[in-house]
């Protein structure tokens, strides 16, 4: 106790401590990739981290800002073409884990990146699917990671860009060679787990100095809590003093590209 | 065999108002000397297919080039939105366009099925999305089998695809190294195809596995130095991060993109990449 830290590196800390070593990962850009980078320079240094631009077992010194920086393909083991990458390796069934960001979630855990309003009149249009549909039904489970706030943890999403159990807790069921949807959602506030037989998402566990209030207050549904809520374990000195280092490193490269 | 043309001879050969064009490369490698003077030569009524649009596809719908997009994750990397895709669907400018979104997984697969000369590609995709709801182009069949629903795309067969690598030989054969996304499928699956390049050389002095495109399957090579900056080509020179982020202020504004278009592109010759 007594380090000094953010929301933000409680989320990050937190999502990294949920991939455990030697898992292999389907890594999304920006939250998730920040996350799966501390856990492989942290408990997990045998993590397979892959990107859908190709790059499998890459080991980046610095976070990509694009999904294909040069960054990840010098450190990969090596670089496939990009429908290999989803037809043999996601399809192909050798992905334990998708790790994907959102712009918002729903309590069934459906993602919506295409837009909010309207389809054909969109009040805000957003980039799309990318790899998020299928790699949320490829791979064995998805881990989700945002910041919670009122207008990214709705009721229901505006649109199903990528399927976490459907507009009814159902869509899974008696669908062969799917995998088992969202198992947590990791938020700067809480994290939340599908319930066994609903599916509904509940918080399982506060982040420190967190009330149940300040999610209730941030959640855009009737959000409930397990029996035995816990409180989530703080970071250490290592995994902030190597996610900071991490940071710095990229902040320094994306700014001083040129140099 | 492939022709050996300037860039703006196998622009003004290869790309027709109304024609179907897949400019690709993913993050990598995309075509921007290319795509600018596509943009210069005012080739209007485009379909552009681009897996993820990025900055070259924001540049062309901007300037008012394209009548319809399919692609599958339009945002700036790491940055945000794509502004002048944004502007065009919602408000209409300079002109409404068309939009088809698809899965990456899905236009992966319809572009290796438009290399392999089927006319679909079968994936197990779109399970639960709302995506096959607003694009009528995804459908669904049952395999003959085992009975399994899976989900079925028309394959990508543009009249042109336009594509950057590192190199050239003399005769034409053409080497891309690094993320090879999808360039060699867009290359196969086209009626017609541009490769620009960084160099002409005497020699690829490649590996047995590397990725080789033969001159006979290219129809034109033009030679583009530094071609896809802000992009990067990897073992030249790196993606300029720090453009993709100021492209978010010079695209928010209709007359801070004119006036970049005008600078950087219609008013310059060849360019690499519409750099300052």
């Amino acid at each position: 106790m007594g380090s000094e830290y953010t929301n933000s590196e409680m989320m990050t800390v937190t999502a990294a401590r949920a991939l455990e070593n030697g898992t292999t990962c389907f890594v999304g850009i920006g939250l998730p990739s920040e996350a799966a980078n501390l856990a492989r320079l942290t408990h997990a240094p045998d993590v397979v981290l892959i990107y859908e631009s190709g790059t499998l077992q890459t080991k980046p010194d610095i976070l990509p800002l694009s999904i294909g920086d040069g960054e990840l393909s010098d450190s990969a083991l090596t670089t496939v073409a990009v429908p290999e990458m989803f037809r043999y390796w996601l399809q192909g069934g050798k992905v334990d884990v998708g790790f994907l960001g959102t712009a918002q979630i729903d309590r069934f855990a459906n993602l919506n990146t295409t837009l909010i309003g309207d389809y054909r009149e969109p009040k805000v249009r957003l980039p799309g699917g990318g790899g998020a549909p299928e790699i949320a039904t490829s791979a064995g489970e998805v881990f989700i990671t945002l910041k919670h706030s009122k207008r990214a943890l709705v009721k229901d999403v505006d649109f199903i860009t990528t399927v976490g159990f459907g507009r009814d807790g159902k869509a899974r069921d008696g669908v062969p060679n799917i995998g088992r949807g969202p198992s947590r959602v990791i938020t700067d506030l809480c994290v939340m787990k599908p319930d066994a037989e609903t599916r509904e998402l509940v918080v399982v566990s506060l982040h420190p100095g967190v009330t149940r209030e300040d999610v209730v207050e941030a959640t855009g549904w009737e959000i409930r809590f397990a029996e035995q809520l816990e409180t989530t374990p703080v970071p250490d000195e290592n995994e902030l003093s190597i996610l900071r280092e991490l940071k710095a490193r990229t902040e320094r490269a994306h700014s001083g590209q040129q140099e | 065999m492939a022709e050996f043309l300037s860039l703006h001879d196998a622009v003004a050969r290869y790309v027709q108002d109304g024609s179907t064009v897949a400019m690709e490369g993913f993050t990598h490698l995309i075509p921007f000397a290319a795509g600018h003077e596509v943009i210069r030569q005012k080739k209007r009524d485009l379909t552009l297919i681009r897996m993820t649009p990025d900055l070259i596809y924001d540049q062309l719908i901007g300037a008012g080039c394209a009548r319809k997009v399919i692609f599958s994750w339009g945002g700036n990397p790491g940055v945000g939105s794509l502004h002048r895709l944004r502007d065009a669907v919602e408000k209409g400018w300079p002109h409404p366009v068309e939009i088809l979104e698809h899965s990456h997984a899905a236009m992966a697969c319809a572009f290796e099925a438009g290399a392999a000369g089927l006319p679909m590609a079968v994936l197990r995709g779109y399970i639960g999305s709302e995506l096959p709801s607003v694009n009528e182009q995804i459908r669904f069949i049952e395999c003959p089998f085992t009975g399994e629903r899976l989900a079925a795309v028309p394959s990508v067969r543009p009249d042109t695809s336009i594509v950057h690598a590192q190199k050239a030989d003399r005769h034409g054969n053409v080497l891309i190294e690094g993320i090879v996304g999808v360039q060699k499928e867009a290359v196969l699956a086209a009626s017609q195809s541009i490769i620009t390049v960084e160099e002409i050389v005497d020699e690829l002095d490649t590996h047995p596995n590397a990725c080789v495109l033969p001159s006979w399957a290219i129809d034109a090579i033009a030679v583009a130095e530094k071609g896809a900056l802000p992009s990067y080509t990897h073992g030249y020179y790196e993606r300029d991060n720090r453009f993709y982020k100021k492209w978010d202020e010079i695209a928010r504004d209709r007359d801070t993109f004119t006036q970049w278009l005008n600078d950087h592109v219609l008013n310059s010759a060849e360019s690499a990449g519409g750099q300052v």
